[in-house]
């Protein structure tokens, strides 16, 4: 079923943009961020990490004069690594030392803390801090680093290619035969720079200490705070009952904050070992070196098709350079799994064969950021998309249409099944609103004037609300030890706890850790539609482990399909216990109990009965229960899906000034089907910060490492997130197709945006460039490649990193 | 290292008075934060960039992470805590900020509340490309500015008493999002 | 990034502030806006061990006409100039240089002078003050006040012609009569940034005759870039579009550009021949 929204308010709660319930509290400056909590501490100690200053290193010594309190890798006695770990014959897993103990491996690495009285005098300590280190040589790129001739980044066995840590691949049966059959093969190569998810709020820690109890406190920005207490729990050899792990108001996290932080550990650790209270607020600084990192990614794809644009058979090999340590919980493997098993996005290709590599190198490590490598995906496929076309004399929108996906459900080349979506639905829908007719007649026109516009398409599809299956499926089939841990974090599901109290008022207790998604909201409108009440009797609490129960946490736009399905659940459970009590007090059966505005109504009189009085009575007068069950009124909702897939197109009209090789963005549509709308104003936001953060990768923004591995842009004057100024206004189209992958009808829709920005942006830019026969395939497409591009008559292509020359040539 | 005593400083912030000792590296915003106990405003890069830590000082928009408390002795402050009329009605830049869902994360929030709001009291005729302007001071990472542009604009009608500027409380009729600013 | 520790003055008067820099000139900063010097602070790559802070002496913001020429106080902060009335195009071209310095929030507080002293090579202020010959006036205890050209002002990067015992407290440029045009056109990645290159010129024009041509370059070396060859180009000729093209093309060959992640030497001569153009309008 598909539909457009039609801008009639709804009867229900779910479908309206209602305001935010989080927001009042934020607007008058009362929110609590975790640095507030430190502000609020005045006794609290601080933290610095003394990092490295190099790529790759042996340390020799670290000393700190009298009077600084320092804490090394040496005094972490007993603390174990973090190892995060997949169950598959290609992946390589290596230890992540809570500080850096003999060697260094990435500029940013922290190696030491010191504490003190305050942040600046935490700092004044730092500066007194003297490290040496031994450089020695170091793995800046991808090529060198499987050259056969670079130094090994970790001391461990590498199955396969040299610090070649993920090595997937997917090889259809018939493929060499297609593809040799193909009338016409389309080769590209396309890439991104590394980039920065860049929260405003950078990581923060706030470690207390109990002496009554001996429990630690740990307020964290965090993304999944149950994971989190896991990680440090198990590091640090303590049981998870003796941490409590709260993320407060969460100023962003975009992927950057569901990964388990060094720092985190060790700040538990140093609050234990003095029995203080300690935080550590990072700097803008610390947050562009050390704060992990993604994207920086190398496709090369050929895309075979008949002459009539049908693509038969997709090859390709793509490289993440995942830098220098493995993240947990979803480890390295997370660009280069997804992008093997997603590649093809909403298009039907029958043969595939890809390789698709994660690979080591001295570089701060890489973690998801929103997207993960879906950007790339989609950037892949629609240039191959654009080209093609251009190569095959056919239309850029018809050689969509007949390639993407019309049957349902579709079973992809990698085993991914597709569920219910729309994508040629949503492309005819974009095209239609871009006008392209209008468009071409205005871009002839400008071209005349010396003026330079293009339009650029993209479709994707979105996976989203991952659950277990769709994790374990990343794993090759294991079974557990007899007595042994398998090791291996396999993500998914999510619990929620409902309850209501003897005055009516009810608590959602979630698993699901939001981080600026407004997803207290969205649960209460689901919950409220189930119970018919009103948002006011309705508290959501979230993130902290001592109050809600275990779960994984808001990352891979999962949060509203699994943890909206479990509220969904819990909630209609409830109402089903409040039926069966009502009707036993108005007569009827519980199906004839509506539950509207507070009340449990016998459908077709006027007897109803409050839902406060049916809770006070479940609470107070036991003994006369009607259903003889328990004197509580509590419900658990658990949900698994298998995961669903949202979809959308982007078009972007942009124009170039050729002369200085600045984009323009004149106009930016996208037609979005995220399935069931349950706040419609959080889904558009979440659209326009997505598509803001896919501008900014297409055109902005850029982690830059010299040649000695040393990290340059290190602030907002080098690392360039767009201003309102950069931004076009957002025209968002809503279709509506609902699936049964997800209860609630919703698909995810964090990501989206970002995932689909950059591909339409480059093929507009491309567009826009075809008088000169020059086509962006290198993200972010910034003013002087773009100049240089137009300039020197060459595609927009990675400049690879030179590779050092063997030692033994370098004589 | 001898480091420099704490000096006494007086502040008025957001019509209330403090008198605070801090050493003179101490920033207005960390003062604010930590010796005022006002943690509404926010340090997002801590170089003047991002705007979250945006004040006015004596009316004009500064960057507190910019400016040492010392240098604020005697000058009136106002900060995210100060916009409400009072506990029961938001600022119409507030009001018209949760309208338009001009929010998500809400950190870079204060800033952008405290910049859109000392501006339009004082240029209550700016135009939308003037208000751009001022907008493109601050980052969000959240929203796209989308809802930040339209619920300044939203604001601005408001405050100037136009009654379409929405700001009844009614917001459930707000189905209208996504589209162009009213 | 919170500074390292420092002293702190604040004088009321310049005689006082003249007299903690005496003190202790190579340890002490004078502190204008702060919006440059306190990033640098706050990174901890500036670390004076102390600030004398002149934001409390009266009388040294502001602007004045005298003969024929407007005097900008040193405290003058960059939202006054960007509101100066000034006619002419003096005040054409200091509104649209003042509307590029940093935000809303930055102007209110920066200062005309403190962008001088700073010596920033992408600076507004230090291009405007090249392009006009500006006369930049120093005091000192020891020697009183002395007038510095700008054309030996500025030195290299985040280094002038002051010493460390001055303060430069104000500067003075040539009123414009309406034979000149003057203006600026600046590249930056992004709405306030600091440009990549950013062009200054003015030129007069007489019966349609250029019969003076100035043009400074920022981003394109350690300080302002006067082009000698643009000015040469148009000096003497009839004032036309090709002869702007010329100008910007003599330019983009007279400059030597460096290279950063932003953009190469090549990149930033494609910029100047882009926006000289652009700063000086159609004739």
């Amino acid at each position: 079923m598909t539909g457009t929204t039609t801008g009639a308010e709804p009867q229900t709660w779910t479908g309206r943009a209602l305001p935010r319930l989080e927001d009042p509290a934020i607007l008058r400056g009362w929110g609590t961020y975790v640095a507030d909590v430190a502000a609020r501490d005045p006794g609290c100690l601080h933290v610095r990490f003394v990092r490295s200053a190099h790529a790759s290193g042996r340390i020799l010594s670290i000393t700190a004069p009298p009077g600084v309190t320092m804490f090394t890798a040496a005094d972490l006695d007993g603390v174990q690594p973090i190892r995060a770990v997949l169950h598959r014959p290609d992946f390589v897993a290596v230890a992540t030392p809570v500080l850096a103990t003999d060697v260094v491996r990435f500029v940013g690495e922290p190696i030491a803390l010191v504490v003190a009285d305050s942040e600046a005098e935490a700092e004044d300590a730092l500066d007194r801090v003297e490290v040496e280190i031994e450089e020695l040589p170091a793995v800046l790129s991808t090529q060198h680093a499987v050259s056969g001739h670079a130094p090994l980044v970790h001391d461990v066995e590498f199955p396969g290619d040299p610090n070649t840590v993920v090595d997937g691949h997917i090889h259809t049966d018939g493929f060499d035969a297609a593809f040799a059959a193909a009338d016409r093969v389309v080769a590209i190569q396309v890439s991104s720079a590394r980039q920065s998810a860049m929260p405003l709020e950078a990581r923060a820690a706030h470690a207390a200490y109990d002496r009554a109890t001996g429990r630690s406190t740990l307020h964290a920005t965090l993304q999944m705070p149950h994971v989190t207490r896991t990680g440090i729990a198990d590091s640090l050899g303590i049981s998870e009952d003796d941490l409590r792990v709260v993320s407060p108001d969460v100023g962003g996290g975009f992927g950057a904050k569901m990964t388990l932080a060094r720092e985190d550990i060790a700040l538990v650790w140093v609050s234990r070992r003095l029995r203080r209270d300690v935080a550590w607020i990072e700097t803008r600084e610390e947050n562009f070196l050390a704060a992990w990192h993604s994207r920086e990614q190398v496709y090369d794809i050929e895309g075979a098709f008949t002459a009539d644009g049908d693509l038969v058979a997709l090859r390709g090999d793509l490289v993440c350079d995942v830098g220098a340590y493995c993240c947990s919980p979803v480890t390295w493997g997370v660009e280069p799994l997804m992008a093997l098993a997603e590649l093809p996005g909403p298009y039907k290709v029958e043969h595939y064969s890809v390789r698709s590599r994660g690979i080591t190198t001295n570089k701060c490590p890489i973690a998801p950021y929103r997207g993960v490598s879906r950007p790339m995906q989609v950037l892949a496929m629609e240039r191959l998309f654009d080209v093609a076309a251009a190569e095959l004399e056919l239309d850029r929108v018809d050689i969509r249409h007949r390639n993407l996906i019309s049957e349902f459900p579709h079973r992809a080349p990698s085993g991914l099944v597709l569920d219910q979506a729309s994508h040629q639905e949503t492309l005819a829908a974009a095209v239609e609103l871009a006008d392209l007719s209008d468009f071409r007649a205005r871009q002839a026109a400008a071209r005349e004037a010396g003026r330079y516009l293009g339009i650029g398409i993209s479709c994707f599809a979105e996976r989203t609300g991952y659950g277990t299956p769709a994790f374990v499926a990343r794993n090759q089939p294991y079974e557990l030890p007899r007595t042994a841990s398998p090791d291996v974090i396999t993500p998914g599901y999510e619990r929620v706890l409902l309850t209501m109290d003897p005055s009516g008022g009810v608590v959602l207790r979630i698993g699901a850790a939001p981080h600026g998604q407004g997803l207290r909201t969205t649960l209460t409108q689901v919950v409220c539609d189930q119970l018919g009440i009103s948002p006011e009797a309705v508290r959501v609490i979230d993130s902290d482990t001592d109050a809600t129960p275990y779960g994984w946490g808001s990352f891979a736009s999962r949060a509203m399909v699994i943890a909206g399905g479990a509220s969904m659940l819990a909630a209609q459970d409830l109402a089903e216990r409040l039926r069966g009590l009502a009707a036993a007090r108005l007569g009827g059966l519980p199906d004839d109990i509506d539950l509207t505005d507070g009340a449990a109504r016998l459908r077709g009189t006027d007897d109803a009965v409050a839902l406060s009085v049916l809770a006070r009575d479940v609470y107070h007068s036991a003994h006369l229960l009607p259903d003889k069950g328990q004197p509580a009124l509590e419900s658990v909702g658990f949900y698994d899906p298998s995961g669903t897939f949202a979809n959308a197109c982007h078009v972007a009209e942009v124009e170039v000034d050729v002369e200085t090789g600045q984009v323009d963005i004149h106009r930016f549509l996208v037609a979005e089907d995220a399935g069931r709308l349950i706040n419609p104003a959080i889904v558009d936001g979440q659209i326009h910060g997505g598509v803001a953060q896919g501008v900014a990768n297409a055109l902005y923004e850029e982690l830059v490492y010299d040649e000695r591995g040393v990290l340059v842009t290190t602030s907002l004057m080098d690392y360039l997130p767009p201003t309102v100024h950069e931004m076009p206004s957002i025209e968002i189209l809503h279709l509506e197709t609902i699936s049964p992958a997800s209860l609630t009808g919703a698909k995810g829709v964090g990501e989206g945006g970002t995932i689909g920005a950059p591909a339409a942006l480059a093929n507009a830019i491309s567009d826009a460039l075809e008088p000169f026969g020059v086509g962006v395939f290198h993200l972010p497409a910034t003013p002087h490649r773009v100049r240089a591009a137009i300039r020197d008559g060459e595609d927009l292509h990675v400049v690879a990193r030179p590779v050092p020359r063997p030692e033994k040539e370098a004589d | 290292m001898s480091i420099p005593s704490a000096v006494p400083v007086r502040l008025y912030v957001n019509g209330d008075r403090y008198d605070v000792s801090v050493e003179p590296r101490r920033t207005l915003a960390d003062a604010l934060r930590e010796d005022c106990g006002l943690t509404g405003t926010h340090l997002g890069c801590e170089h003047g960039v991002c705007g979250a830590c945006t004040v006015l000082v004596d009316g004009q928009p500064m960057r507190s992470c910019l400016m040492f408390a010392v240098q604020a002795e005697g000058s009136s402050v106002r900060t995210v805590e100060g916009l409400a009329i009072d506990d029961t009605t938001l600022h119409p830049v507030q009001q018209a900020f949760w309208e338009h869902h001009g929010l998500q994360c809400g950190f870079c929030t204060p800033g952008f509340l405290t910049l859109a709001a000392g501006y339009l009291e004082e240029h209550p005729d700016a135009g939308e490309a003037e208000l751009r302007d001022v907008l493109s001071s601050n980052l969000c990472r959240c929203t796209g500015y989308q809802n930040i542009v339209k619920a300044t604009l939203a604001a601005q009608q408001a405050m100037n008493g136009d009654p379409d500027g929405d700001t009844d409380g009614d917001t459930d009729t707000d189905a209208d999002v996504g589209g162009e600013p009213a | 990034m919170k500074p390292s520790p420092f002293e702190y003055v604040a004088p009321t008067s310049m005689e006082e502030a003249l007299a903690v820099l005496a003190g202790d000139p190579d340890e002490t900063k004078v502190l204008a806006g702060g919006q440059s010097l306190v990033p640098m602070m706050n990174f901890r790559l500036a670390r004076p061990e102390r600030l004398v802070d002149i934001n409390r002496i009266p009388g040294i913001a502001g602007t004045d006409v005298v003969a024929d020429r407007l005097v900008i106080r040193t405290r003058t902060r960059h939202l006054a100039l960007q509101n100066t009335s000034l006619p002419g195009p003096l005040g054409h071209l200091l509104r649209h240089a003042a509307a590029k310095v940093g935000h809303l929030p930055i102007r209110t507080r920066g200062t005309f002078g403190g962008s001088l002293a700073h010596c920033d090579a992408a600076s507004e202020w230090c291009l405007v003050a090249s392009l006009l010959d500006a006369d930049i006036t120093a005091e000192s205890q020891a020697r009183g006040s002395r007038t510095i050209a700008a054309a030996d002002f500025f030195r290299s990067i985040f280094t002038t012609a002051l010493e460390p015992d001055e303060i430069l407290t104000s500067v003075s440029l040539p009123l414009l009569d309406d034979s000149w045009t003057a203006g600026i056109a600046e590249f930056a990645r992004r709405a306030g940034d600091f440009g990549i290159v950013t062009a200054t010129a003015a030129v007069q024009v007489v019966d349609g005759t250029v019969t003076e041509a100035r043009v400074s370059l920022g981003g394109v070396g350690e300080v302002p870039f006067r082009s000698v060859a643009a000015e040469s180009t148009m000096r003497g000729e009839a004032w036309t579009t090709d002869l702007i093209t010329a100008a910007a093309q003599a330019a983009a060959e007279e400059v030597d550009p460096p290279s950063d992640i932003h953009g190469d030497a090549a990149y930033r001569r494609d910029l100047v021949r882009a926006l000289l153009p652009r700063a000086l309008g159609r004739p």
